[in-house]
């Protein structure tokens, strides 16, 4: 397991932000716009920097995303901020003038999962993987802390094409030390384990390392595995697994349906021979509610105590 | 422009590529024939006369760009395209079939000279507001021309990307709109009506002027004025007429959205165009190397 760091734990949303200003001065071609929400997606950091490559575009999104095509035509690298919810509401217009086209547009779309918390189900994306991770070209990742966040940017700032950023607006607990490189495609285990698998994505990631301290108090060990790049995804690192453990239970604050956990099934289901049974644990296919995140968290089982019960009652111990 | 053709070569030109669309269409067996006919002689225009562009170096980031945002009119771009050398006229034919790059709507990607994907109507004058914004951040001196059908404003993102450009005063975004007044449902008036079309522009913070948009020296006026920078986003408004050119479909707008002529319609059309294109070029038959493939 990775040695944790001593710095404090942030929202991704505002590592992004502090990370978007920062390439800002090395990357002249990055330009941002956001839908009235600069202040909470972060956006607002780069927009203080620089004011000459920020556009405020209203509550507007499906035009914000359009402006960020255009933008790509004219040799930018166009960022563009909302809530997760608000983003991939307007599918039809990232499917037609963002992806089809291989667009420079980079979506970032903050208040993901049932974190967001009292505002309720209107302004949380619960689907965005699902819809997102369907269009070809589309690159889509989701960190788990903030060097994991810092290091995506850093990808995306020099990545020519499409690609959405899901990110928290509670904040996560750090789990990655400076070491840490990601790499787009491929898991990231943080801890070995031999009786089961937890395959965990953004924000309940953190919950899931401490899942596994319980669990082992349990006398059950577990891995734990980031998954940060939801696509392209690692088909041939989920396979290994399957084969090296009996069961998988993926945890990520989506529905169940067609996230992280769907990718996990698809590539489960391509893998022959033996393999480990697969809990795609998540939202099961509800809507969600206002209620404090932490609170939230509990009643969907993605703290960890809810994470431990999940994996305990499947395994039976 | 130095060297721009005179406006009855350009009005001939629109006649020649008529004929084109139409025996596209008809090769094709669908399309969209009234619609790419109401937009074919502004199209013309609009790369005869201002567009900075450069067939042999498509992805020049000075050039002017295009985007046809009524996508469904592609075959009117795809004629002009292939008479400014985009690439061979032998690829007219293969419009709508299965590997050809000249997709039933415009792919960005699949043929250089197309700037956007479009066909899911509204979505263009967003791209164009986008191109205008990083034209003035770099202070370059290219421009977005995106031609709209009527039909299409009915769309709320075009409204969204209205209300952008106003604010912006975005002075380098060019809009035309192809007021042929049909859409697939009906008259555009009965199925959501758009007028007053102009103090819809205005009030947004445009500069509009209405012409029409069969009228070469009209067109050519509305362009220079669009052309010409003055602190606001411009839109044309052309009236037009679904099928222009043809008796048939001009007396029957509402038949011809999307119905490909039979092989005996083409024909007759093209008789049609033929008779006021005497004493001009003509152009290479497109049909000739595919007859009987469908009629």
């Amino acid at each position: 397991m990775s040695e944790t760091i001593s710095i404090k734990p942030k929202a991704t949303r505002q590592a992004f932000g502090e990370s978007l200003a920062r390439l800002g001065g090395e990357y002249p071609n990055i330009v941002v716009l956001d839908a009235d929400l600069s202040k909470s997606t972060k956006s607002e950091l780069f927009a203080k920097k620089y004011p000459e490559r920020f556009v405020e575009l209203g509550i507007a999104e499906q035009n914000m995303l359009g402006v960020a095509a255009g933008l790509s035509l004219a040799g930018k690298n166009a960022f563009c901020c909302s809530f997760a919810c608000f983003l991939a509401g307007r599918f039809e217009t990232i499917k037609i003038s963002v992806a089809y086209p291989n667009s420079n547009v980079k979506m970032i779309g903050t208040h993901a999962g049932v974190g967001i918390g009292p505002d309720g189900y209107s302004q949380m994306g619960l689907e965005d993987l699902a819809l997102l991770r369907t269009l070809p070209g589309m690159q889509v990742f989701q960190p788990a802390d903030e060097i994991e966040c810092i290091q995506i940017m850093e990808y995306l700032a020099t990545l020519v094409g499409p690609a959405y950023l899901r990110l928290t607006r509670q904040e996560l607990t750090p789990m990655h030390t400076a070491a840490y490189r990601f790499v787009p495609g491929k898991l990231d285990v943080v801890a070995e384990g031999k009786d089961v698998a937890i395959f965990a994505t953004g924000g309940p990631t953190m919950h899931a390392v401490r899942a596994r301290e319980i669990l082992k108090g349990a006398g059950i060990d577990a891995a734990v595995v980031n998954v940060p790049s939801i696509k392209p995804f690692d088909d041939a690192g989920v396979q290994a697994w399957s084969k090296r453990v009996p069961l998988i239970v993926t945890v990520e604050d989506h529905n169940i349906l067609g996230g992280m956990g769907g990718a996990v099934a698809e590539a489960l289901a391509g893998a022959s021979g033996d393999r480990a049974r697969l809990l795609r644990h998540g939202i099961p296919d509800v809507f969600g509610e206002s209620g404090e995140p932490e609170d939230l968290y509990t009643k969907f089982k993605l703290d960890a105590e809810g994470i431990t019960s999940v994996v305990r009652e499947a395994l039976g111990r | 422009m130095a060297g721009s053709p005179s406006l009855d070569a350009l009005e001939q030109t629109a006649n020649r590529l008529r004929i084109d669309i139409l025996e596209m269409i008809n090769v094709a067996g669908s399309g969209h024939p009234g619609g790419s006919l109401s937009a074919i002689d502004l199209i013309t225009a609009i790369y005869g006369l201002v567009l900075k562009h450069d067939p042999k170096n498509p992805e020049d980031p000075d050039r002017d760009r295009f985007i046809l945002s009524k996508g469904h009119g592609v075959p009117a771009l795809y004629a002009v395209m292939a008479e400014h050398g985009y690439f061979d006229r032998a690829l007219l034919p293969t419009l709508r079939k299965l590997g050809s790059p000249l997709q039933g709507h415009p792919v960005r990607g699949m043929l250089p000279g197309i700037e956007a994907c479009t066909g899911s109507l509204g979505q263009g004058l967003s791209i164009a507001v986008g191109v205008a914004i990083g034209a003035r951040m770099d202070k370059k001196a290219f421009r977005a021309f995106c031609v709209m059908g009527d039909g299409e404003i009915q769309e709320g993102q075009v409204w969204e990307a209205a209300m952008s450009a106003g604010k912006l005063k975005l002075d380098n975004v060019i809009g035309i709109l192809d007021f042929n007044k049909a859409q697939i449902d009906g008259l555009v008036e009965d199925v959501m009506p758009i007028e007053p079309v102009e103090a819809k522009w205005q009030s947004f913070g445009w500069k509009t002027r209405r012409i029409n948009g069969h009228d070469f020296a009209q067109i050519a006026e509305a362009l220079t004025w669009a052309t010409t920078p003055e602190g606001a986003p411009k839109m044309i408004v052309a009236d037009t007429i679904k099928g222009k050119g043809v008796s048939f479909m001009e007396s029957a707008v509402l038949s011809w959205h999307g119905s490909a002529p039979t092989r005996a319609q083409c024909d007759q059309a093209v008789l049609e165009i033929r008779a006021k294109l005497a004493g001009h070029d003509l152009p290479v038959s497109l049909s000739g190397k595919n007859a009987g493939a469908k009629s």
